[in-house]
Formats: C-alpha cells, structure tokens, sequence
C-alpha cells in the first residue's frame, strides 16, 4: 500500500508551497536546489543505478514516430535503460483506463502511484510526457511515494520531481548517457 | 493530426500493451471507406465503456466511430451527459465543453482548423445528449444551425436526462414518467429534427441505432454535407434502458419498435446537399 514520501523530499504534493521553482535556463533543480546541470545528471545517474527497480517512463512524444527527433530520442532512452540498468513502463497516452490499468506494464497519469507500488520502483525518469500530465503524475508520486522522480523535460521543466533537467533534447540526452556511463564505472556497477 | 502519431518507434514495440499496438497495425486509418463491416476484424477506436451494460448509447459510440470517413482529422466535441463518459476511452481528438456549449465551441473549432490547416480536411462533429442539444444548449444549437457552420451535430435521444437520474427533457414523450418527473410530463416531445431543418441544416435524418448500416450511411452522408456545404442534424434514438426500466439485452427490442413508429427513418436533404451526396456514391464512398 501507499508509502508516504519522506519529508525530505516534501510533506506536501505541490513543491511551489515550499518556495521550490523552476530552474533557469542553462540550471537544473536537485530537490530544492538549483544547480549544474552535470550535477544533476551525476545525481541522477547515482539515484537509477543506487535504488531498487529504477524504471524509465516514456511518454507519446518520445514513444511514437510523429518527427525525426522523437525517432532519435526513441533510440537514447533504449541506450539509456541499458546503461542504468532500468526496466521501461510506457506511458502511451493519458486515457483513464477502465476497469484497470495493468501496473506490471503500463502507467497512467490519473494514478502513476499504482504502477510504483506495484513495481516497487525507487528511481524513475519521465522523459517526453507532455507538460501538464507529468505535472500530475509527478505531484501524485510526490505526495503518495517514496519514489525518486527525475524529469527529463524538453522544456521549462518539473519543480515536483526531486532532479529537474530542462531544455533536454538530443544533445543534452547525449551528455547524460555519458555521465551516466562513468558513474556507473566508478560505483563499479 | 497525422495518423502518424500512432505509428510507434520501433525500440517500443516490446514494452507496449498490445491494444496500442494494435491502432498501429489494426486500426482502420486514412481510409474513407471504412465502416461497420470493419467492426469484427480491426481495432476499434473505443476502447472499453463505462455506460450501463447493454446502454444504446455504447452501441451508437461504436457505429458512429467506426463509420467516420476520416477519423484521423476528425474532432469531436461533446457534452456532459452519459456519452461523456466515453470521451476518455476514445482513441481521437475529443473536447469536453461546458454543458450546452457543445455547438459554440465546435463552431470555433471549425473555424480555425479552416483557417490554420487551409489544405486539410478536418471534420468537426458535436456529439450529444438530448438535454444538451436540445435544453439546455438550444440557443448555442440553434445558432450555430444559424450561422451556417460546416459541423455535423449528432443528438443521442434517449428522452431524458440520464446521467442526473432521470429528469424529463424536451425531447420525453408527453405523459412519460421518471424518477424525477413523477406527473408524467405535460407537454409534447420536441421535433427536433423538423426544427433543424427549418433552421437551415442541409441534412437531416431521424433513426435508431437499431441497424448499424443505416447509422453508418447517415453519419457519411452527414459528415460530408458538412464538409461542402453548411450544418448537418442527426437525431439517433439511444433509450435509457436503465431509466425506462429494461433489463441489459433490451435495448435492441425497444429501438426496433420504435422503428416502427417515432423513430421511423426520416431523412431531409437540401438540393446542395443532394449533388454532395450523389457526387460521394458515384465516388464509391457512400
Ligand atoms: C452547466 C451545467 N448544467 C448542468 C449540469 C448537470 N448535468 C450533468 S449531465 C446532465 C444531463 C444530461 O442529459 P442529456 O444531455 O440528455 O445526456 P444523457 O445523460 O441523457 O445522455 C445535467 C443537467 C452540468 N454538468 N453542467
Ligand atoms: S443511465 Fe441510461 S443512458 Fe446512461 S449509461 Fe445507463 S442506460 Fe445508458
Ligand atoms: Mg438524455
């Protein structure tokens, strides 16, 4: 059943009542700190390979083959699973699903919860959800989880996620892979 | 939209339920012909219902959705009621408006897909209860009929208002009694569709869901007036099993005897309409 999240992360669902905002262009937000980015990376890449069932979700604009930069991102988030040793849950669109969602294999912004606790996940990325579901999704998981919720956001990011990443396109997912690379080296993974 | 955005990137097709997989490689995209017959061999644009079991309502949702000629650049806007309950399970654009305001926001929608996509064409067609096409959004109907707006709107009639519990409408048959009617209601039923046609729709028609071929000639032909030529009115009979007392498999009954009397087929075509409507048959497409 439900986990509440730590208090470290926050005791309240919506990080903007405790001051924690966006990060400007150029920064990334690690909790309620704005940092580098290669900071935030580092910690990300420690928080996937460190906590049990770290679990990438995908979402539609990286999901499906609508341009030429969603068929390279689909690529990086494939290399970047294998590099973080992470499973993949879809998040293939926001459709309430009736009866029930299968937590094993999908999840849903109405109740991301349900597929964390089912899965046990402690560390997830959510990379191409659009704006507003991951707001949602990523303030249920705050306020419901213990799970540690990075937001790779192509643009302004996600205050709600412990390690926002913004501006992240082709490039940027490069650069994490890398990083993610050599922390995983150097934690001997 | 391009039906591209369900053409899924090939590093996916493993983690991927296969009800997605499925509107990929089974769903019945960029083709005009599709229709009813498709039903029992491809993917359906409805996923699951939330409507009561047996609720014609489900039964019209999934004619109407496997008849759209172009459901890739098709939206759909509709109202509370119970069809909205199926709105989120839909596999397509859809709006939610505001109560009655069904025909005004589908007017703007119209609109400006005309004016941003000028070389595309995208249907528009409101879908909607009795007590918001023809109560409480009269007015936004009615002047959007008016205006001459090139939308299609299709009125699901089940002669009351369901998803509240049972309250009479203007489209409830004289003396008919609800939970919350309990006088019997005191005056007669609305002919919507006679008032569309006076309003300045170019095609009308009035039937049940009982046979999913004519819903599905009705809703091409409807579609494709609207497309060339101005407003179009579709008044489908879709009882309220549950508030009319039937048990779950009684819906196909009532509305094949309704067939038989208020509900008979009717259909109404301008002359405009009619040159669309041959021009699409000897196009093979009606
Ligand atoms: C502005 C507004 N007024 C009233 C309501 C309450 N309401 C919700 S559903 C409904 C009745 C719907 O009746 P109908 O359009 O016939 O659809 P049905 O449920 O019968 O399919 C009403 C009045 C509302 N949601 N919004
Ligand atoms: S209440 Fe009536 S109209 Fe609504 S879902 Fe049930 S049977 Fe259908
Ligand atoms: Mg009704």
């Amino acid at each position: 059943m439900a986990t509440l999240g730590p208090s470290a992360f926050s005791p309240y669902p919506v990080a903007v009542y405790e001051s924690v905002l966006n990060p400007p262009p150029g920064k990334a937000l690690l909790i309620n700190e704005i940092v580098d980015e290669e900071i935030a990376m580092r910690e990300a890449a420690k928080a996937m390979l460190t906590r049990p069932n770290p679990t990438i979700f995908p979402g539609p604009q990286v999901l499906y083959a609508w341009n030429e930069e969603a068929k390279e991102k689909a690529k990086l988030v494939r290399k970047m699973a294998e590099v973080l040793n992470a499973k993949i849950i879809p998040m293939y669109d926001y459709r309430p699903k009736y009866p029930k969602i299968n937590p094993a294999v999908e999840i849903n912004p109405n109740h991301p919860n349900l597929t964390i606790w089912h899965n046990k996940i402690k560390a997830c990325i959510f990379v191409g959800v659009h704006c507003h579901y991951a707001n949602v999704a990523l303030k249920i998981i705050r306020a419901e989880t213990d799970c540690f919720t990075i937001a790779m956001c192509g643009m302004a990011g996600h205050e709600d996620a412990m390690i926002t990443l913004r501006d992240q396109h082709v490039e940027e997912m490069e650069k994490f892979i890398k990083i993610a690379e050599e922390v995983k080296r150097e934690l001997g993974k | 939209m391009s039906y591209k955005i369900y053409e899924i990137n090939e590093e996916f097709l493993d983690v991927m339920p296969q009800e997605i997989k499925d509107l990929q490689f089974r769903a019945t995209w960029g083709n005009p012909k599709r229709g009813v017959m498709d039903l029992p061999y491809s993917k359906e644009l409805i996923e699951e219902h939330s409507l009561c079991a047996g609720c014609p309502e489900s039964m019209a949702l999934r004619y109407i959705l496997a008849s759209l000629p172009n459901p890739e650049d098709t939206i759909i806007v509709n109202s509370t009621g119970c069809t909205s309950l199926v709105f989120p399970h839909i596999a397509l654009h859809t709006v939610h408006s505001l109560f009655g305001n069904q025909n005004a926001v589908a007017s703007g929608i119209k609109r400006v897909l005309e004016w941003r996509f000028p070389d595309k064409v995208k249907d528009v067609v409101v879908l909607a209860g009795d007590g918001a096409t023809v109560d409480i959004g009269l007015d936004c109907t009615l002047q959007s009929f008016f205006r001459q707006e090139k939308i299609t709107t299709i009125c699901f009639d089940n002669e009351v208002y369901a998803n509240t519990g049972g309250q009479e409408s203007g489209l409830t048959v004289k003396g008919h009694v609800f939970k919350m009617a309990p006088k019997g209601k005191q005056w007669d039923k609305v002919p919507f569709w006679q008032i569309a046609i006076d309003s300045g729709c170019h095609y009308v028609a009035r039937l049940t869901v009982s046979s999913p071929k004519k819903v599905e000639t009705v809703i091409k032909k409807a579609i494709y007036v609207a497309r060339e030529v101005g407003p179009t009115y579709v008044h489908l009979y879709t009882p309220c099993i549950l508030e009319i007392g039937l048990n779950s498999d009684d819906g196909l009954d009532e509305m094949r005897q309704r067939d038989k009397e208020r509900f008979a087929f009717f259909e109404y075509m301008t002359p405009q309409a009619q040159e669309v409507i041959e021009r699409k048959k000897e196009e093979g497409l009606l």
